[in-house]
């Protein structure tokens, strides 16, 4: 069973062992964008409020944006999708994973949609 | 042809070949058109240039035009040469307006007995009352009730000549009456990828008929208008109510060839088509502004609507077509820039607030490789 927390943004983040939490975007999205050609990220150590904008990702067709609805510290990007951003297309919750975070309270997560409470949110879309 | 969202969709006749190959539909121009199928805008953009794709581009209007002095009645309403323009040839024009701006582009095809307009979905509905209201003395102005389908790529030469053995050898603007499968078809060899290709107009009856029939030779793969408008972009090409709209005039839009040499030249015969005051100064004299392609320096793309900068922040002008260049991996752009501006090569955009550099690159960005 996945521990993957959603948002209505469809970002996925999932609390890892260590503490830190893994956003990435959900499969939904990267269908949505079609081919992925680019995607900025933020800077490592970066703070950043509820609801900023946390990297941009541009496909053949559209530019999106990736918000989460919380607040917290970059501790890594994922490196590898400055030159592979089509990993956000073949492995969108793996390799293809955006930033890892620190936020104040892992409780926070728990505001968030579970998987099957987002599969529903999406049926309905 | 505005489409608002709660007007019904209009389905072309492969609509359910699209739905049984999964395509992703979309809404354009009041179509319901794929936009690309489960492989994806790249692998699709990529199988184009590399071997050959289907496209449904049956969308696009279709009017056929008979009667007496149609060829000098179509010169009062495009800049281009069609009294010319012999029986089974083609030609890329442009339907002007009193101010030189662009109305639609278009592809004219003079048959043996009446003239073929291809026209832009969005525009097809004024453009068919246009041409009513212009050419009242011409009777037989009527659409065409066929669907047109694409093949196109390196591949598309060995895939059509199997059907008739002389499509191989047609001149590129050129048209031809032949039988695919025993089904009437009219194939020009023309596209719109800056590859070697055909477009074959056939009865919206038999249809899918034709396109399950050409798909059944494995080197065609099915391609959506995702892959089109990435292949037409980084051929150079433009497309109407981006690049060109009532507001650019064929010179601005750097299609001076569009203009009839018999119009441009020291013994220039008389004009009556509109803007031709506007449009042949601006051929002795230049534009205002020029369209220009430009690469952007970063792997982000650069889209429509973003205004260019020289290096002073002066705004210089602006893309009005951009995205991913797939077949050279990096975004590629056009727009509009003021003429003030040419001889610099010191451009940016600012995207996000970040600053990108564009560098002015000579169109296309890929090299055609049309049949000659």
């Amino acid at each position: 069973m996945s521990n993957e927390k959603y948002t209505e943004d469809h970002e996925w983040l999932r609390p890892e062992e260590d503490g830190t939490v893994t956003v990435g975007i959900t499969d939904y999205a990267q269908e949505q964008l079609g081919d992925i050609v680019f995607i900025e990220l933020p800077e490592t150590g970066a703070s950043f409020e509820a609801d900023s904008e946390m990297a941009i990702v541009e496909s053949v067709k559209a530019a999106g944006d990736v918000k989460i609805p919380l607040a917290g510290e970059v501790l890594e990007v994922n490196e590898r999708l400055v030159d592979e951003p089509e990993l956000v297309n073949s492995d969108p919750i793996g390799e293809g994973w955006f930033i890892k975070i620190s936020i104040n309270s892992i409780d926070d997560l728990n505001s968030l949609m579970d998987e099957s409470q987002y599969q529903e949110f999406i049926s309905d879309l | 042809m505005k489409n608002s969202q709660s007007e019904e969709l209009l389905k072309t006749p492969l609509y359910s070949l699209h739905n049984e190959l999964n395509a992703r539909m979309v809404a354009f121009a009041g179509y319901e058109m794929p936009v690309q199928y489960p492989t994806g805008i790249r692998n699709e953009h990529d199988y184009t240039r590399n071997t050959a794709s289907l496209f449904d581009i049956s969308h696009m209007g279709q009017i056929e035009i008979k009667g007496d002095n149609v060829a000098q009645a179509l010169e009062t309403l495009v800049p281009s040469e069609i009294c010319g323009l012999q029986t089974h040839h083609q030609r890329y024009t442009v339907f002007t307006n009193d101010n030189g701006g662009i109305l639609d582009d278009l592809m004219v095809t003079r048959l043996t007995d009446s003239f073929l307009l291809v026209v832009n979905a969005a525009c097809k509905i004024q453009d068919f009352q246009y041409l009513k209201k212009q050419l009242n003395n011409i009777s037989g102005i009527e659409w065409v009730d066929a669907a047109l389908l694409a093949v196109q790529g390196p591949d598309a030469q060995r895939i059509m000549s199997q059907f008739n053995n002389s499509l191989a050898e047609m001149p590129f603007l050129s048209a031809m009456q032949t039988r695919i499968d025993g089904i009437d078809c009219l194939v020009h060899r023309c596209g719109y990828t800056g590859e070697d290709g055909y477009e074959i107009s056939v009865s919206a009856g038999h249809a899918e008929q034709l396109a399950r029939h050409l798909l059944r030779d494995e080197r065609l793969k099915p391609a959506g208008l995702g892959a089109r408008d990435s292949l037409r972009l980084e051929a150079g090409l433009c497309l109407y109510g981006h690049d060109l709209d009532e507001s650019s005039t064929p010179i601005e839009a750097d299609l001076n060839w569009v203009v009839a040499k018999k119009y441009r030249s020291d013994t220039a015969q008389p004009t009556n088509f509109p803007g031709a005051d506007i449009i042949l100064s601006q051929v002795h004299n230049g534009a205002g502004r020029i369209r220009r392609g430009f690469l952007p320096d970063s792997k982000m793309p650069v889209r429509e609507g973003a205004t260019i900068f020289n290096s002073n922040g002066e705004k210089a002008g602006i893309i009005t077509s951009g995205g991913y260049g797939q077949s050279i991996g990096k975004p590629v752009c056009m727009g509009y820039l003021d003429i003030k501006y040419e001889d610099s090569n010191d451009y940016h955009v600012n995207i996000r607030g970040k600053d990108i550099s564009l560098i002015k690159t000579p169109l296309p960005f890929v090299r055609h490789r049309y049949y000659k």
